[in-house]
């Protein structure tokens, strides 16, 4: 990986997350195992040596560090500026290829059919209906060069497309005081973010990448676009987008990643 | 009726307060560098990983978990470290002063094995340095981590480290210099068994 053959290192890179997240997804056990993921880490990692800990021990940790998660998402509600915008950068610094990311293999990544395909709007909105891509692609649009930034630690630099996120819940006349904005995807991934980052200035419906419409590889028809979340937070293949009082989690939320997850 | 003096001429070699902090310093320090490995082995920057044995948090989630919560621990016992530190007047009397002429000296003689440890109330001019780079060491992980986890809050922070890349970098070097001052560290401690000691019960 060196910094004089970017393309070799954008290869690697994206067989690497690939490999990875195949990795993380071969270790999902059964629901009620998954909860207790950091076990084999306590042990593996050594801590049972230093603490001496046994099973109760382990499961009281994990409740503590769940409830430590909690409590740095209050934290990172309140450090969040809304005015506070991601830096933006020059086409010349766009990352290609952008590297394909998903729960799964990129031959897995779904098909959705444009002339049918409808967007669902529900929950606490003025206006419960369904939107075409057609008239999503009539309103008005914003193009953003910003950097996606993995919760691996990589980072690739992008340009998406799309319609404010904030005009579009005004549009629909979402409750803007209510806590959630939640999405549920074509490829049965589903998200939630708070009501801040929804409204922010940067957080787009992206329904382009680099001036074309957005590929099935990344999220055809549609994703949303956070700069300031990190790249699981931003859902792709949108096919619902509500909005609630009723914490909705995530995909990778409920295994024990972050929810608010993000800068 | 004589004037209190100061804990150090009391017998106290390192007060309550210094062992306290230092221990869940170590205690802090060690767990975010083995969950902090494992974040790494997710996306590694150079071409090698950590051993998965070494590591905390059995895979990238548990790992995020332990050091986001740590990070607490580390932080806040860090600032109490520091504002002691400097409301005592410890920094000043422990480390001051330090001179790059007294500092070539004595790692002179450390090499040739002549460096004394005699007097455990009065660092040698490499342990003054030692012990004031772990701490500008630990400054910048807090410093560089700070904008790997917020790097749109910190913009100036950010752009000091060289962007949100550079700063992955940086926060990875630093952990090399501080496990490397570690392993120095606990080497010299093994050598010098009574600054165990006075770390433990204060003389």
């Amino acid at each position: 990986m060196t910094k004089d053959d970017p393309g070799r290192m954008r290869t690697a890179l994206t067989r690497r997350d690939r490999g990875e997240l195949l990795k993380d997804a071969g270790r999902l056990l059964p629901a009620p195992a998954r909860r207790r993921f950091l076990r084999g880490g306590v042990t593996l990692g050594g801590l049972a040596a230093l603490t001496g800990c046994n099973v109760t021990d382990t499961q009281t940790a994990e409740a503590l560090l769940m409830a430590v998660s909690r409590l740095n998402d209050r934290v990172q509600a309140w450090l969040f500026d809304p005015h506070r915008l991601a830096p933006t950068y020059p086409e010349s610094m766009i990352t290609r290829p952008f590297p394909f990311n998903a729960y799964y293999g990129i031959e897995k990544v779904p098909s959705v059919d444009a002339s049918s395909f409808r967007l669902r709007v529900g929950g606490r909105v003025r206006e419960r209906r369904s939107w075409t891509l057609g008239e999503l692609a009539v309103l008005p649009q914003q193009e953003q060069v910003t950097r996606h930034i993995c919760v691996e630690g990589w980072s690739a630099i992008g340009k998406w497309g799309g319609v404010p996120f904030r005009h579009f819940l005004n549009l629909v006349g979402a409750d803007l005081s209510a806590k959630y904005v939640g999405f549920k995807c074509a490829d049965d991934y589903y998200e939630s973010i708070d009501m801040p980052t929804a409204l922010h200035a940067q957080t787009l419906l992206a329904l382009t990448y680099d001036g074309r419409t957005l590929p099935p590889m990344y999220g055809f028809p549609m994703k949303l676009r956070m700069p300031t979340k990190l790249g699981y937070k931003n859902p792709k293949h949108i096919v619902e987008v509500f909005v609630t009082n009723d914490y909705p989690g995530g995909y990778w939320e409920d295994q024990g990643y972050n929810w608010f997850g993000g800068s | 009726m004589t004037a209190p003096r100061p804990l150090e001429e009391r017998g106290a070699v390192q007060p309550v307060w210094v062992r306290v902090t230092h221990w869940l310093n170590a205690l802090g320090a060690i767990l975010m560098v083995m969950s902090g490995w494992r974040i790494y082995n997710a996306s590694p920057i150079f071409p090698f990983r950590f051993p998965d044995g070494i590591t905390l948090g059995g895979w990238l989630a548990g790992a995020l978990q332990w050091h986001f919560a740590v990070m607490w621990l580390l932080g806040i016992n860090g600032l109490v470290y520091l504002l002691l530190n400097l409301l005592t007047g410890r920094a000043r009397r422990r480390f001051w002063p330090l001179s790059p002429r007294q500092f070539a000296a004595d790692f002179g003689a450390a090499l040739r094995g002549h460096l004394s440890h005699d007097d455990a109330a009065r660092y040698n001019a490499v342990q003054k340095a030692a012990y004031v780079g772990a701490v500008l060491l630990l400054v910048l992980m807090v410093l560089s981590g700070l904008v790997l986890w917020k790097s749109v809050q910190f913009p100036w922070l950010r752009a000091l480290l060289g962007g949100y890349e550079g700063a992955r970098r940086v926060h990875f070097l630093a952990m090399c210099g501080l496990v490397f001052f570690f392993l120095v560290h606990v080497t010299m401690v093994a050598r010098v068994p009574r600054t165990l000691r006075t770390m433990v019960v204060g003389r």
